[in-house]
């Protein structure tokens, strides 16, 4: 089975602010992370592959500085890593990124042989849209399933495809999925593992191919901002709740009873 | 086990130009006959829009020939001025192929300007294979939205854990398509329309491919949390390491249900769709009571339209306590039970749960 997983660096939220005066968001004090739910897909890449065989490849589309986050990839077990970076891919919305990394799919294939499944994270936690999965899928014209929280490995019947278990609102379905197709991994569907020290040194020097918007025959009219459909017209922190940050102290009893008041109250408000 | 061919990248281009567009639609999403309440909202929120921009209001359901007709029903209720049903047996459940391709041929045949689908798993899965299939923007999880100056569609969204909010615009592109949160617009009432009939208008749809799809095995729902509607939510989270039990007792007492955080969730300790916050629901009831839950910004965006927010954390330092109206350090295996016992001595009626308005 060749696998290939979509992965991103992502600032940490906790750490992102704004920038007062130009009213933009400012990511320069905030450290990066590869985006915890795409840590899921990793994992179950890498069971897929302890089970069936196979290969599993990086790919992402962003910044140079995205490098050391691939790497960290490959020292968890990655076999080799792709990025997708060009000036001209910036401020790309899904509609463009999701364009994007589907040429970044096809030019893979074309390189290294075609793949079988692409899995994404369940959503970024910058982008947070759960979009760029099935765009791709649209894009490449195959097959898709968004969170997906389990995979069985095929049943062996006459066209390849596989077997997946989708999380739904209040319940999961059972999916016979035909390959190639692109999945969306639930975020908590496994524990992601640790990098692997052995491979830590291997990786600090391995390989990541860097290819260009002409590396991957993207027209230039559907990336970065020129193919997003939708533009960020407005910017603000977001006006947090007024809260009261009334801390209660005291025997439990007297809490209790304080407390039983201020639910009385607010339900009868 | 490769295929042959690999797959390639395929063009097709925008569905139509922008000023051809009007009507605004709402995807009705309804399993075996029950209508979404996210659809409910999304009606109620569509009827605004609908006349600030004098256009007007289209529900589309599609579904198994017994199943759309239900739905239809419901929305032409809710205030639809005209509801498009497609009812075909490829359509009984759910399935990303069908239904995109039904909604895709609708659109460009009927050209709306505005295309609204509620941000649940199902309805996330359409929406981001539809807006690139109809190549046109699409903006994700919106908690608010407003009809500009120039009759843009303002689509609302909070992004990195609740800090920030922007407004996201699609000018070049139609249908201009929107996902939104489950609980964040209330739900309108139903009201007796004497051609409530007459505005539901069957549509075929050409459904027939010979390419291989994803097919459904099974497919298995579990009773569903009322929690958008309960007036108190009690929220369990990590540091009930499992325990729901005092939970469970103080929301039956309140009249309330339980919710979760995702650690909660992911340990199994609770189904997934009583999951609050950012990938949850969004409630706004009168009182949540957040127990052993630290207050990660993922979390508390769910809950920020809570009237009074109770925190009870044995940290003192939880970040949820800057988000809270009333907080109480303590084990929440000491500090429930008394409060419990408080409430259970209470002459009942005074805690007359009433459900919220809207
Ligand atoms: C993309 C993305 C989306 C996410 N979406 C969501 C979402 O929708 N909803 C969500 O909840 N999370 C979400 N998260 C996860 C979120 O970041 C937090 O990890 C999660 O909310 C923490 O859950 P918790 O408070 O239960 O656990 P913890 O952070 O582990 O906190 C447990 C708390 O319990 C307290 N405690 C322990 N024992 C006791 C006791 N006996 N009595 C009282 N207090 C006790 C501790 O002091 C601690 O503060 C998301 C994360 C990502 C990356
Ligand atoms: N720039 C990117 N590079 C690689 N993968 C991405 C990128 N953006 C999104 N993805 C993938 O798509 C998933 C969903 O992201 P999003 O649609 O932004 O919420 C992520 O978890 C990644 O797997």
């Amino acid at each position: 089975m060749r696998i290939v997983v979509c992965v991103k660096a992502v600032p940490k939220p906790e750490e992102v602010g704004m920038n007062p005066e130009t009213r933009t968001l400012d990511r320069s004090k905030a450290r990066s992370e590869i985006n915890p739910p795409d840590m899921h897909a990793l994992e179950m890449a890498f069971a897929l592959r302890d089970r069936v065989g196979g290969t599993v490849t990086l790919l992402s589309m962003g910044p140079p500085m995205f490098v050391p986050y691939l790497r960290l990839g490959l020292a968890m077990g990655a076999d080799d890593a792709y990025l997708l970076s060009d000036r001209a891919f910036g401020a790309a919305d899904t509609l463009a990124t999701s364009y994007t990394l589907a040429k970044g799919l096809e030019r893979i294939a074309a390189t290294a042989g075609p793949w079988d499944v692409v899995l994404c994270g369940e959503e970024s936690s910058d982008g947070a849209t759960a979009q760029v999965p099935p765009g791709i899928a649209e894009w490449l014209d195959i097959p898709q399933a968004t969170y997906v929280s389990e995979i069985a490995p095929g049943d062996g019947q006459t066209a390849p495809a596989i077997e997946v278990r989708r999380e739904i609102k209040g319940g999961e379905e059972r999916l016979r999925v035909p390959l190639p197709a692109v999945l969306s991994v639930a975020a908590g569907a496994n524990v992601p593992r640790f990098f692997d020290p052995d491979r830590r040194a291997i990786a600090e020097s391995a390989e990541v191919v860097v290819w260009d918007a002409a590396a991957v025959a993207a027209d230039p009219a559907l990336i970065g901002a020129a193919g997003s459909a939708t533009t960020v017209a407005a910017v603000e922190s977001a006006g947090r709740v007024e809260r009261r940050h009334e801390m209660l102290s005291g025997p439990p009893e007297e809490t209790a009873r304080t407390l039983a008041g201020v639910i009385r109250a607010a339900l009868s408000a | 086990m490769t295929s042959a061919t690999p797959p390639t990248v395929v063009v097709r281009g925008p569905a139509y130009p922008p000023h051809e567009a009007a009507g605004i639609w709402v995807w009705v999403e309804q399993h075996d006959g029950v209508v979404e309440d996210v659809s409910r909202e999304l009606l109620g929120k569509g009827r605004d829009l609908a006349s600030r921009l004098a256009q007007p209001l289209v529900a589309v359901v599609l579904g198994a020939p017994q199943h759309a007709g239900v739905g239809a029903a419901d929305a032409a209720a809710l205030g639809a001025d005209e509801v498009l049903v497609v009812g075909h047996a490829a359509l009984a459940h759910y399935a990303t192929d069908p239904y995109t391709d039904a909604l895709d041929q609708l659109v460009r045949r009927r050209k709306p300007a505005i295309l609204l689908l509620g941000a649940t798993p199902d309805g996330r899965d359409l929406a981001g294979r539809l807006a690139v299939r109809l190549y046109t923007g699409l903006t994700a999880d919106c908690t608010d939205l407003t009809i500009g100056p120039s009759g843009l569609l303002e689509s609302h969204v909070v992004g990195f854990g609740g800090g920030i909010a922007a407004i996201i615009t699609c000018q070049r592109h139609a249908p201009q398509m929107a996902t939104v949160r489950p609980g964040v617009f209330p739900q309108p009432a139903a009201t007796v329309r004497s051609n409530a009939s007459e505005r539901i208008r069957p549509a075929s749809v050409d459904l027939d491919s010979a390419a291989e799809r994803v097919r459904v095995l099974e497919r298995q729902v579990h009773a569903e949390a009322g929690l958008t509607r309960a007036p108190v939510v009690v929220i369990g989270g990590a540091g009930t390491r499992g325990d729901f039990h005092l939970l469970e007792a103080l929301a039956e007492t309140l009249d309330g249900e339980v919710g979760a955080t995702r650690v909660a969730v992911d340990q199994g300790w609770i189904g997934r769709d009583r999951q609050i916050g950012q990938t949850g629901v969004v409630v706004r009831p009168k009182v949540a009571i957040a127990c052993g839950v630290s207050g990660a910004s993922q979390l508390t965006v769910g809950i920020s339209g809570a009237d009074t927010v109770i925190a009870i954390n044995s940290d003192a330092g939880a970040p949820l306590f800057d988000a809270a109206d009333y907080g109480v350090v303590g084990d929440l295996f000491r500090v429930l039970p008394p409060l419990l016992a408080e409430l259970r001595t209470d002459q009942p009626k005074a805690v007359t749960a009433e459900r919220r308005p809207a």
